[in-house]
């Protein structure tokens, strides 16, 4: 049987997604369901003097209508930090408390302070124009920069300051910064992006009195880790008497890992009127109130010597957290950011600061990549001015500061098992045509436009994560992965996952694995996830893990089936079971070449027992049955690498930065499905180049979102992108059986850098933040015509 | 409240509707074709792209008393005797859809598409979808899907 | 959306005669919808005019090419009549908003509402165009009355536009990169005797600007108004653009659409 791993199988997914079945939330209705509304607070920051419900009571079809002062006097807790960060001087981090609906104080635009629920949505609606909130507007906190200066938004946090951290030596380095040649700084604004999964955010939540159960159907990427912070910390219910369901969810892209304010009060308000409620956010609605992404502005040095070693790194970070620590929101500018800074450089000294601030913007959380584009744009940046100012080739100084041999040490945390960084390369600029490009600049000046090249190489630490690990600094909970494999009596075969399809293709790729683990025909294996009813339970899928982590738990699962089999087959054939292999299917017995199908063996599991003879196919001490668990705990995180050219041609006259070319060469070990992961490079590429020429979250200095819909926040089109030039080298993991590494993040990751060097080598190295939008690009035309004017 | 009387998917449907009613409302709630979904408020990602009298409109943006008497197509009535449109079969082969939610509207738009413009080259087609927003495909097998379904249509 | 009152009107007479102080036309829909979805207008009454047979359609004489109201932005840009006589605004209509918005949106409807960055009212202006109402003619040049107004009067209804056909022409936007509308679009034609150099998105309202009609009138050629340098106080600064960028994109737009024609 021909493996299906490693071939571009076609998703079982789509037909229902292209023939209009899908069944996303916003898709649910329940009988008898009632409509929510959030009245939301329209200041930054404010303390609520006087809620008044009387008028909008009266409104027409009220059902209910519920404040801040209910979810308090229930008890009902609040929405969490689900990572403990440590300051460098061993204080803890300062979390403000973030009740589901506002009491006292609101701290963003959008934070919502009571839920108007109606038998129709207009009703709703229009009940929820008549709540009057008297507010008392006070001093919004909204630049990164500043925040530490503003007035204190949460009482006992002083300068806004949730943590100070370190990662690294601070003497080391100064040592090596000491011996060193050249000093290379820059100043980085990493602009704060809105997630914008196609999908707009929603929930349903039901009651039944009878079983006292709350069902609530919402969109998210990790139903069980909702279903336990939803118990355990929001006191809704025993997470015996909730169920959550994450149906279709239309994209997610971090979004939606966080248990928001809806799901809680949802939730929290069917039991109380007994009646299921239905709400769907409105893109406005998203924009304010999905967790945004990114927002860094750092400073960061390399010193050189004179031929281009690397000797010592330093970054220093503000990261905004927004108006409240949320589930990923301390761990994303810290783990996931400070261990990636140093890129894939050998660097024997460096450390990250990052002092995280709160200010009176929408919650900052992991947005695909979480903190590894932050710290790959920091260094890639960094080397790049290396490259202009020591006047070395970019790729050869980078080649020059790889690691030679692997398992890579990286300078600050990460043991690197697998790679081959110099082969990537190599082979990104071949495929790139890096050789040609001075003539193709020329090609460029001769109709008077700018053209740059950019390069990036970077590495990520996915497949999050070895649980030990993760706890000791300071994670929540572990980051294992579950997967029960059920067989039915007539040979088919379930496979519960605890991670969780948005796009992902888990209902193929898995079952990919899970045929070749079993030699079950495809069309026979069913991948069932997102209910908490179903299936043990799981920590979802984020930070490329579903297949590095979740995949193996798969593996393992299917592992002991076979273990089972062989035990079985060697009963019903009387044989050794060290005699018997599993092939394709097949149990064999090697010395007499007897066999039994894993269907047949199936079978036997569940009907063991013959006519007529009192005989057990089940060895002794195995019970009837065949279903196995396996609870996988990564031993590392993976890494995935590559090297991504880019070339851009800028009209002078405008500032119009054209992407002509963008070639990916990218590393993630062993691949399951090509076609999906190709998917899965060029949406990431869409996200990262967006980050780079087109998206940009933008407050004003009150605290208004001005970038609140999609005329004005700028969403890539098809007409934005060139054909992307894919290219893989392959690298095996060699910590999991499959020598899988994760591919989800990658484009969102090195896109960034790897687009701006193009646009500040094309400008002649003048930086420019990103979006590189026309204005910026046309002043540093102008610049650089002057500049250019003076030196002729 | 007045009467919209459509052909939807090649069925006759009539329903009392107030005024208001938007025809993405009517199609989801009055007639639970869900398939047709809402990504924005203000028109611009797409997702509820369906073909009124074979020309394709964003539901959001139309009154269902606006469109009365018109024959109307969503995604659901692409299928022929259980057999997808090509353009449906089109973006299955070539990875056109990753978390399916701005699916519909980008398969209704890309059909009127290729009604118009028979064999598109990568540009008219990236033009054309101007106003479809996905945020997972990275647009590429997207395009691949149109010029594949192209050779089919 | 608030509920309101939909008719549909069987001609002018009648439309005119629905129209109230709250109430709105609908042609197209595409801002009228969009608009009273977000909340920021209500209505009482729509009256659709779509229905009114003679509200659509082109015609097109020796000097001028006439368009009715309720006619779709495709029907233009498709239009072979219109692509003859002037290919400029073939392709402007050819580059408003989406297929979804050109297959719905109507030029009446665009030059009704009057949009700052809209793509239409810059053709009025550079094509001399009569705006004819139920009730009157209007010259363009007196109609584009400011953001969003008018010389139309409550229930006067746009009934088609009389586009004066051009020597030369074209229409060069630099596009807003989220919305798609013009932050600045330059429409130039050159008429016999004079150049109009119409501009929209850089102001509050769509304008002739004088300074370089005059120069393209004495000397039609890119050259002659290469590195001018805008008075920008007026022009419109916001996070997509600044004034003075507005300006430079005047200038570089009205130079491409000489180049153009």
């Amino acid at each position: 049987m021909a493996s299906l791993v490693g071939s571009r199988v076609e998703r079982k997914e789509d037909k229902r997604f292209l023939t209009g079945k899908g069944r996303y939330t916003a898709d649910i209705n329940l009988a008898n369901q009632t409509y929510a509304i959030f009245v939301r607070s329209p200041h930054a920051r404010a303390s609520i003097k006087k809620l008044n419900i009387d008028k909008a009571l009266k409104s027409s079809g009220v059902v209910s209508i519920l404040t801040g002062k209910e979810i308090a006097d229930d008890k009902i807790g609040g929405l969490i930090a689900g990572w403990a960060i440590r300051s460098e001087d061993g204080t803890e981090m300062k979390c403000p408390g973030n009740p589901p609906l506002a009491k006292d104080n609101v701290n963003f635009v959008g934070d919502p302070v009571a839920v108007v629920i109606a038998e129709s949505l207009v009703e709703a609606k229009e009940a929820a124009e008549k709540v009057e909130v008297d507010y008392k507007v006070l001093k919004a906190v909204t630049s990164t920069a500043d925040a530490m200066n503003g007035d204190t938004i949460h009482e006992g946090i002083d300068k806004n300051l949730c943590f100070d951290w370190l990662l690294g030596d601070r003497q080391k380095v100064k040592d090596a910064f000491d011996k060193a040649d050249k000093v290379i700084s820059i100043d980085i604004i990493n602009n704060r992006l809105i997630p914008n999964a196609m999908e707009p955010r929603a929930c349903v939540a039901d009651y039944n009195a009878a079983s006292e159960e709350i069902t609530l159907y919402t969109t998210s990427q990790n139903p069980h880790l909702s279903r336990l912070i939803m118990s355990a910390f929001g006191n809704v219910a025993p997470e015996h008497k909730l169920r959550v369901v994450a149906p279709d969810v239309g994209g997610g892209f971090g979004s939606k890992i966080n248990v928001y304010n809806e799901d809680i009060v949802c939730s929290w308000a069917a039991k109380k009127i007994n009646r299921a409620i239905k709400w769907v956010a409105e893109r406005s609605e998203s924009f304010l109130t999905d967790i945004h992404g990114r927002d860094h502005v750092t400073h960061a040095e390399l010193a050189v010597t004179k031929d281009g070693k690397f000797l010592g790194f330093k970054n220093e970070t503000i990261a905004n957290l927004g108006a409240y620590a949320r589930v990923f929101g301390t761990v994303t500018p810290t783990y996931l950011f400070g261990p990636c800074a140093t890129g894939v450089y050998e660097i024997p000294a460096a450390y990250t600061n990052v002092k995280a601030v709160y200010t009176n913007t929408a919650p900052v959380d992991a947005y695909r990549g979480a903190g590894r584009p932050e710290a790959t744009y920091t260094i890639e940046r960094l080397v790049e001015k290396a490259s202009m100012e020591l006047g070395i080739d970019k790729t050869e100084l980078r080649i020059k500061n790889f690691p030679t041999a692997f398992p890579f040490k990286q300078t600050l945390v990460h043991t690197v098992d697998s790679g081959d960084y110099v082969a990537g390369m190599e082979k990104a600029k071949q495929m790139a045509d890096y050789k040609g490009f001075e003539a193709r600049r020329k090609e460029s000046e001769a109709k008077g436009k700018l053209r740059g090249i950019g390069v990036t190489s970077y590495f990520e630490a996915c497949g999050i994560a070895p649980s030990a690990a993760v706890m000791s600094l300071g994670c929540g909970v572990g980051l294992w992965e579950s997967a029960e494999v059920r067989f039915n009596p007539t040979g088919q075969v379930t496979v519960y996952t605890g991670s969780h399809s948005h796009g992902q293709s888990h209902q193929t790729t898995f079952a990919q694995i899970a045929a070749d683990e079993l030699g079950v025909p495809i069309e026979n294996i069913d991948i069932v996830h997102g209910d908490t009813d179903k299936g043990t339970f799981g920590m979802g899928t984020y930070g490329s893990r579903s297949l590095a982590v979740g995949g193996i738990a798969i593996v393992n699962a299917c592992k002991k089936i076979v273990e089972k089999g062989k035990r079985v087959t060697a009963k019903m054939l009387e044989a050794n079971p060290e005699d018997v292999e599993f092939k394709d299917g097949e149990f064999i017995v090697s010395k007499s070449n007897k066999k039994k199908t894993i269907g047949e063996v199936a079978f036997a599991c569940y009907l063991p027992g013959v006519r007529d003879e009192m005989k057990s196919p089940l060895p002794e001490g195995d019970e009837p049955g065949l279903k196995e668990t396996s609870f996988y705990d990564p031993s590392n995180f993976s890494f995935p690498a590559g090297t991504h050219i880019a070339e851009v041609e800028i009209d002078p006259e405008t500032g119009h930065v054209k992407l002509e070319k963008y070639t990916a060469c990218d590393d993630f070990g062993r691949i399951i499905n090509p076609m999906v992961v190709e998917g899965q490079v060029h949406g990431g590429l869409a996200q990262g180049i967006g980050q780079a020429l087109y998206e940009n979250a933008e407050y004003d200095e009150t605290g208004q979102l001005m970038t609140g819909s999609y005329m004005d926040y700028t969403m890539p089109r098809a007409d934005n992108f060139p054909e992307f030039n894919i290219g893989y080298t392959c690298t095996h993991a060699t910590t999991n059986p499959l020598g899988v590494k994760g591919c989800g993040e990658a484009g969102a990751i090195a896109a960034p850098p790897t687009v701006m060097n193009a646009v500040i080598d094309a400008l002649g190295g003048q930086e420019v933040t990103m979006p590189a939008t026309a204005e910026k690009v046309w002043k540093a035309c102008k610049n650089l015509k002057k500049s250019n004017a003076k030196a002729a | 409240m007045g009467r919209i009387s459509l052909e939807v998917n090649g069925r006759k449907v009539e329903k009392e509707a107030p005024d208001n009613t938007l025809l993405s409302t009517f199609l989801r709630e009055h007639l639970q074709l869900t398939g047709t979904h809402i990504g924005c408020d203000t028109s611009q990602c797409g997702a509820c792209v369906v073909h009124v009298d074979g020309n394709s409109l964003k539901s959001c943006t139309a009154l269902a008393a606006d469109v009365n008497g018109s024959k109307v197509t969503t995604i659901e009535g692409l299928e022929t005797n259980g057999k997808m449109h090509p353009m449906q079969e089109a973006f299955k082969k070539l990875h056109g859809l990753q978390c399916g939610f701005c699916t519909p509207g980008m398969v209704m738009s890309a059909i009127d598409l290729l009604q118009k413009n028979k064999k598109p080259s990568d540009v008219e087609i990236r033009d054309w979808l101007e106003g479809n927003i996905c945020r997972c495909t990275g647009y590429q097998n997207i395009v691949a899907a149109v010029k594949e379904a192209a050779t089919k249509m | 959306m608030k509920d309101f009152n939909y008719h549909s009107a069987k001609d002018s007479k009648e439309a005119s005669k629905l129209a109230s102080s709250s109430s709105a036309f609908l042609a197209g829909g595409m801002t009228t919808i969009p608009s009273m979805k977000l909340g920021l207008a209500t209505y009482k009454d729509l009256i659709d005019i779509k229905n009114i047979k003679k509200l659509s359609g082109i015609k097109v004489s020796g000097k001028s090419v006439t368009i009715g109201a309720a006619t779709k932005h495709v029907e233009v840009s498709n239009s072979k009549d219109v692509k003859k006589a002037i290919p400029s605004l073939s392709s402007l209509a050819e580059g408003i908003g989406d297929p979804q918005v050109r297959n719905r949106g109507t030029i009446g409807g665009s030059i009704a509402n009057n949009d700052p960055s809209a793509d239409y009212p810059s053709a009025c202006i550079a094509l001399n165009a009569i705006i004819h109402t139920n009730e009157r003619k209007i010259e363009a040049n007196k109609f584009f009355k400011g953001m969003f107004e008018t010389a139309l009067k409550k229930g006067e209804l746009i009934e088609a536009i009389e586009f004066q056909i051009p020597e030369k022409s074209s229409y060069q936007k630099h596009p807003n990169p989220a919305s798609r509308y013009a932050i600045v679009g330059v429409y130039v034609a050159k008429h016999k005797g004079d150049v109009n150099v119409a501009v929209t998105g850089a102001k509050s309202c769509v304008y002739n600007d004088k300074e370089m009609s005059k120069a393209l009138s004495g000397n039609f050629s890119s050259s002659s108004i290469d590195g001018m340098d805008l008075d920008s106080s007026e022009m419109n600064s916001d996070m997509h653009a600044s004034a003075d960028f507005r300006a430079s994109l005047v200038v570089t737009q009205a130079k491409k659409a000489v180049d153009a024609c």
